[in-house]
């Protein structure tokens, strides 16, 4: 049992409290908002943080999987049809997704995936005869899985919290497997991977279908939060603010999507009961940190703590602190 | 007859407007390897500060044309600060240079919402276009016409100055071969400054231009960027051949899509440049700046 466990094993309990300990609604529910935004920002960073390829338009693949949950549900279906249609429609969507931009990197990767959650988007907006147009979709209720009701608040937290808990377990496990490694390989050396008998356009395609998987996760988790959902959803606001949340935090890191998800919704919901400029925050912070805090703030502070940590403890090398590796460079 | 008589029309005049936009995106993206996310946001800006020199609020009233080249000269001037202050400190990083774009486009948005509010503001069509050309059985409104005239002006003298100016070839140099062009004495980073003003004011300029046909309205920074995406994926990077060629075909596949299939408008429109990322990924025109 390491300080490691510990801290683990302390947040858990913690997150687990949170309805105990914060009576008031509002609260539990922006809550559960920074847990589902975690999800999709978890989803973003293994494409983003561990493969390299910066994804603009995955509130597209997100809003796919609310549309279908909503659709389906308006239809009369039940929830295990819905939830299952809308995995089914998240996947198939990645798998474009993923067939049309994984044929280029870098910037050109950024371009198609903007492009296509646009794409997403304009149907979202304009096929009003299956999604509604602007007025969107409501959803009337929520499920009750083993008969324990999400009407409430705290119930909505609790399954948001398992939902939560196994999607970071799944990165974890992903990051740390041989897989994980190959696709971090593939972002730092692709042509070396290449070279080594490694198939980087399947390892990309797979880590895509990853993302999405967490993405459409992220997506019934959304709808089902709101019970409701619109174009709004899918714009370009919203991939940048998730590609926000991870590159603020601190992306390649399992804990930095998180930090950048409690940020981003925090300050959303904080600073939007004052004034009614929130995306000029966005922008604003956006830019900040890309250009004086690239790394992102997790492995940013952990940096700093390690510098202050160790010239503490031995003040004389203090260039051997300054040398040690930070914990992710930010990747091109 | 008429219908599609009219239609032709409205796709050339769109296109014309769409190259406006996107022939400086494209330089833009073939000189500094980034898309400029905030060329929406050029566009809607330019569109905003002609009409406010158009409505008199300042104390002053100007001329259409005279509004539209001092909001295009603005717009280049916020276009070249942006690149020298922000994008500089950020050299060689192509991803960290996107994403400021994208931030600051975010921050533009929200700065006109406030400046100029969420109504949307309509621009008076300029004294002496208000008429109606005949041709036929159709009439068109006098404008659209001159719109693809100021276009096909404006690619002939942007084709010049590629081909025939000293500058022109300084970055003709520098989309081909960013290093060689410094080795033999070129300051890229100049042409940097000089290209993302550019860009920007032909930006601003399009904007402005297009005010009488698509008026001014919060989110129109937002619907003009994935044109230009589309435009500069289906003919090429740094081509402005391709952007002209990309402008028409979309304006044209844009018009007709809304008008035969308006609920999938943006699928059709999309759907050439996926076809193209598949066949040729370079874009129609793509590795040549002419």
């Amino acid at each position: 049992m390491t300080v490691r466990h510990a801290l683990l094993a302390a947040a858990i309990l913690a997150l687990i409290a949170v309805p105990y300990a914060i009576t008031e609604q509002y609260y539990v529910n922006i809550a559960s908002q920074i847990l589902l935004y975690a999800v999709f920002a978890l989803g973003l960073n293994i494409l983003v943080g561990y493969g390299g390829l910066v994804s603009l338009g995955h509130a597209g693949l997100s809003g796919v999987a609310s549309y279908a949950a909503a659709y389906l549900l308006a239809a009369g279906h039940g929830h295990v049809v819905a939830i299952a249609g809308a995995l089914a429609a998240g996947l198939v969507t990645t798998a474009g997704f993923a067939a049309l931009s994984l044929r280029a990197s870098g910037i050109s990767f950024i371009m198609i995936t903007l492009a296509l959650g646009e794409i997403i988007w304009g149907l979202a907006y304009r096929w009003i005869s299956i999604t509604n147009g602007d007025n969107g979709i409501s959803v009337a209720t929520r499920p009750a899985p083993f008969g324990l009701s999400l009407a409430s608040a705290d119930g909505f937290y609790d399954a948001t919290l398992i939902v939560f808990l196994i999607a970071v377990a799944a990165c974890a496990i992903f990051v740390h497997s041989p897989f994980g490694a190959a696709l971090a390989g593939t972002r730092d050396q692709p042509r070396r991977m290449n070279a080594l008998g490694f198939h980087v356009w399947l390892i990309r395609f797979w880590a895509f279908m990853f993302s999405g998987l967490l993405s459409a996760v992220a997506g019934i988790l959304f709808v089902y939060y709101n019970e409701f959902i619109s174009p709004q959803a899918l714009a370009l606001t919203a991939s940048a603010e998730g590609l926000l949340m991870v590159i603020s935090g601190g992306a390649g890191t399992l804990l930095g999507p998180v930090v950048g998800a409690a940020l981003v919704v925090i300050v959303k919901n904080v600073v939007s009961a004052y004034i009614a400029r929130w995306n000029f925050l966005l922008g604003a912070i956006f830019v900040l940190i890309v250009v004086f805090m690239p790394e992102g703030l997790v492995p940013g502070t952990v940096r700093l703590f390690r510098v202050a940590w160790r010239s503490a403890r031995r003040p004389k090398p203090a260039t051997a602190a300054a040398a040690a590796t930070p914990a992710g460079e930010p990747k091109p | 007859m008429t219908f599609w008589l009219l239609l032709t029309v409205n796709s050339i005049t769109f296109g014309g407007l769409l190259f406006l936009l996107s022939s400086g995106f494209s330089l833009i993206f073939g000189l500094m390897r980034i898309p400029n996310l905030t060329h929406g946001s050029m566009f809607m800006v330019g569109a905003y500060l002609g009409t406010t020199f158009l409505s008199g609020t300042l104390g002053f009233t100007l001329d259409f044309w005279a509004a539209a080249v001092i909001a295009a000269l603005e717009v280049a001037i916020l276009g070249a600060l942006m690149e020298r202050l922000l994008l500089r400190r950020l050299a060689g990083q192509q991803l960290a240079q996107v994403l400021v774009t994208l931030g600051v486009s975010f921050m533009v948005a929200d700065l006109c919402l406030m400046g100029w509010g969420g109504d949307p503001i309509s621009v008076a069509t300029p004294a002496g276009l208000g008429g109606f050309v005949r041709a036929g059985p159709a009439v068109f409104p006098l404008y659209r016409v001159a719109v693809i005239g100021i276009a096909v002006v404006f690619a002939v003298a942007l084709w010049l100055m590629l081909e025939r100016t000293r500058l022109g070839a300084m970055i003709r140099a520098g989309v081909d071969d960013p290093q060689m062009a410094r080795v033999v004495g070129i300051r890229v980073s100049r042409l940097f400054t000089i290209v993302f003003g550019l860009g920007a004011g032909l930006a601003g300029f399009a904007g402005m231009i297009g005010g009488p046909i698509l008026s001014v309205y919060p989110g129109l920074d937002q619907d003009m960027l994935p044109l230009a995406l589309v435009v500069v994926i289906l003919g090429g990077t740094g081509s402005l051949l391709g952007s002209f060629v990309g402008s028409i075909i979309v304006g044209f596949i844009y018009n007709f899509g809304q008008a035969l299939l308006p609920e999938l408008a943006y699928f059709v429109l999309f759907l050439p440049m996926v076809l193209v990322l598949v066949l040729r990924p370079q874009g129609l025109f793509g590795g040549q700046v002419l």
